[in-house]
């Protein structure tokens, strides 16, 4: 076990933890926000730099600080090492920096975007972005394209985090999607417009973190912050069936994993909760699952505006 | 107790005189109060014949824009329906196809927009929640109707014909979204 001070805070960590768990460990505001990085995907992170952090002091052998911001989600914590985040104007100045550049090729078209209200970068962009954009040149841009007919991927959005292609590597032998080209026109890409049959594939929506990978069958049919998200199970063979439906009346508009507060999939049974494309495409029947009850969702979000029930739902569960 | 504020008014309870019961003077004075007003200017104006001026801000009935171009500007974002606090507004959304171009101008578009003109309370709220400054209030007013039905209007009243536009430079939300 090593010492590790984060903001001020104290945390006892086993070693080897990187910075970003050893805050996720303290929780609420002191943990970095992170794009790439998804503690259920072995090899992700160390992409976006939203997580960069100062490192006051490198441990208590040596407490040089260390010259550079660094990525908090790949730098393992060292004994006596002092760390700062939200305390760092400096950390708060780069982390701008970094959304401005995440926003460059960005096209901002949440009003039309289905990830609007869940998505992490707009969650970056409200609280570090400024409002005016300085790229002047004109942005890339590409034509949605369907990967199989369940995913539609629209490159123009993608931060190119790789979440989705781990989510691959994790779930399959033979991949059939991942990075092409390089640099500026680095994109996500099937081997010439291969479509994606993998049972799981799904998943690399629930992964993405921006609005790059959307559910088909849920395209501009409402906005998150309408639908009533409900824990829901159903017996499947391919997965857990552990899922969150997300209700509008009765009907069932759109299937997902169960996904904690860092917007990844929640363990079930000790595994993560990857769900199958049939609990999440083919089967929006209410009379195919047992609903559970609704979802306790953060007050904040905009998800659970106007839904004076969830509240009132959400509040004595906790008193429960 | 002492009055902490003296804006109170004690009532007399004291009998009234002779001249006071006849009321006539009483009578008098108020009749001519009412035959003054009748050589004073009238405030009131014969509507629908007449109408008054309104503030350019005025918060009247509805318009949905249309960008110079004529391609709708609503994308069915939702946020004037999540703003509204009378619940009045709902909307469909709908994929743009190929070939549409020319009528929306963004990949998704408001396939049914419904405003609820009983419900509605003319707060202002969606204009000022609008992204794609696509719904503005205007200084019309809603007319009546007989019916309860009349009253929800849909996008063939709300949208504005790309021949007759709606004026709606003048209002404190135009422009307030810069390009990016």
């Amino acid at each position: 076990m090593v010492k590790v001070t984060i903001d001020n805070i104290e945390v006892e960590v086993e070693q080897g933890t990187t910075i970003l768990n050893a805050a996720r460990q303290i929780g609420g505001e002191v943990v970095p926000p992170a794009m790439c990085y998804y503690s259920k995907l072995p090899g992700s992170g160390g992409k976006c730099r939203t997580c960069l952090v100062e490192v006051a002091a490198g441990s208590s052998a040596d407490p040089r600080p260390m010259p550079k911001l660094v990525a908090s989600c790949s730098t393992p914590v060292m004994d006596g090492m002092i760390v700062k985040n939200k305390t760092s104007d400096r950390v708060h100045e780069n982390r701008g920096g970094v959304v401005e550049f995440l926003l460059a090729n960005h096209p901002l078209d949440c009003p039309v975007c289905d990830q609007a209200g869940e998505c992490h970068l707009q969650d970056l962009g409200y609280e570090h972005g400024s409002q005016k954009s300085r790229y002047e040149e004109e942005k890339r841009t590409f034509e949605p394209i369907d990967i199989g007919d369940t995913i539609k991927l629209h490159m123009n959005r993608c931060i190119l985090c790789y979440r989705c292609v781990h989510v691959a590597d994790n779930l399959t032998e033979n991949r059939v999607h991942g990075v092409l080209n390089r640099g500026e026109q680095a994109e996500i890409s099937t081997y010439i417009e291969n479509a994606i049959d993998n049972d799981f594939s799904g998943n690399m929506i629930d992964v993405c973190p921006v609005g790059a990978l959307t559910d088909k069958t849920f395209r501009f049919k409402s906005r998150v912050w309408f639908l009533k998200p409900m824990e829901a199970e159903r017996s499947c063979n391919k997965c857990s069936g552990k899922a969150v439906l997300w209700m509008f009346g009765n009907e069932i508009y759109r299937v997902t994993a169960r996904k904690d507060k860092y917007g990844e999939v929640e363990d079930i049974d000790g595994k993560p909760g990857w769900i199958c494309n049939d609990c999440r495409f083919e089967n929006k029947e209410v009379s195919k699952w047992k609903i559970l009850g609704p979802r306790v969702i953060d007050r904040h979000s905009v998800i659970s505006q106007g839904k004076y029930e969830t509240k009132i739902e959400t509040s004595t569960k906790k008193i429960n | 107790m002492e009055s902490l504020t003296n804006r109170k008014k004690v009532v007399s309870n004291k009998p009234m005189t002779f001249i006071e019961k006849l009321y006539l003077p009483a009578i008098f004075s108020g009749m001519f109060i009412t035959l003054k007003h009748m050589f004073k200017k009238k405030k009131t104006i014969k509507y629908p014949e007449e109408t008054r001026v309104f503030a350019p801000v005025y918060r009247g009935q509805h318009v949905l824009k249309r960008d110079e171009q004529g391609r709708e500007n609503c994308t069915a974002c939702g946020l004037c329906a999540v703003a509204c606090p009378a619940e009045a507004i709902t909307m469909v959304a709908n994929e743009r196809k190929k070939g549409e171009e020319h009528l929306y101008r963004e990949e998704k578009y408001a396939e049914t927009y419904e405003i609820n003109m009983l419900r509605c309370i003319f707060c202002g709220l969606c204009e000022e929640a609008c992204p794609k400054e696509a719904i503005f209030l205007t200084d019309r007013i809603v007319p009546t109707e007989f019916e309860r039905g009349e009253f929800i209007y849909g996008k063939d009243i709300l949208v504005e014909s790309i021949e007759e536009r709606i004026d709606i430079s003048k209002r404190q939300n135009t422009g307030k979204r810069g390009v990016v």
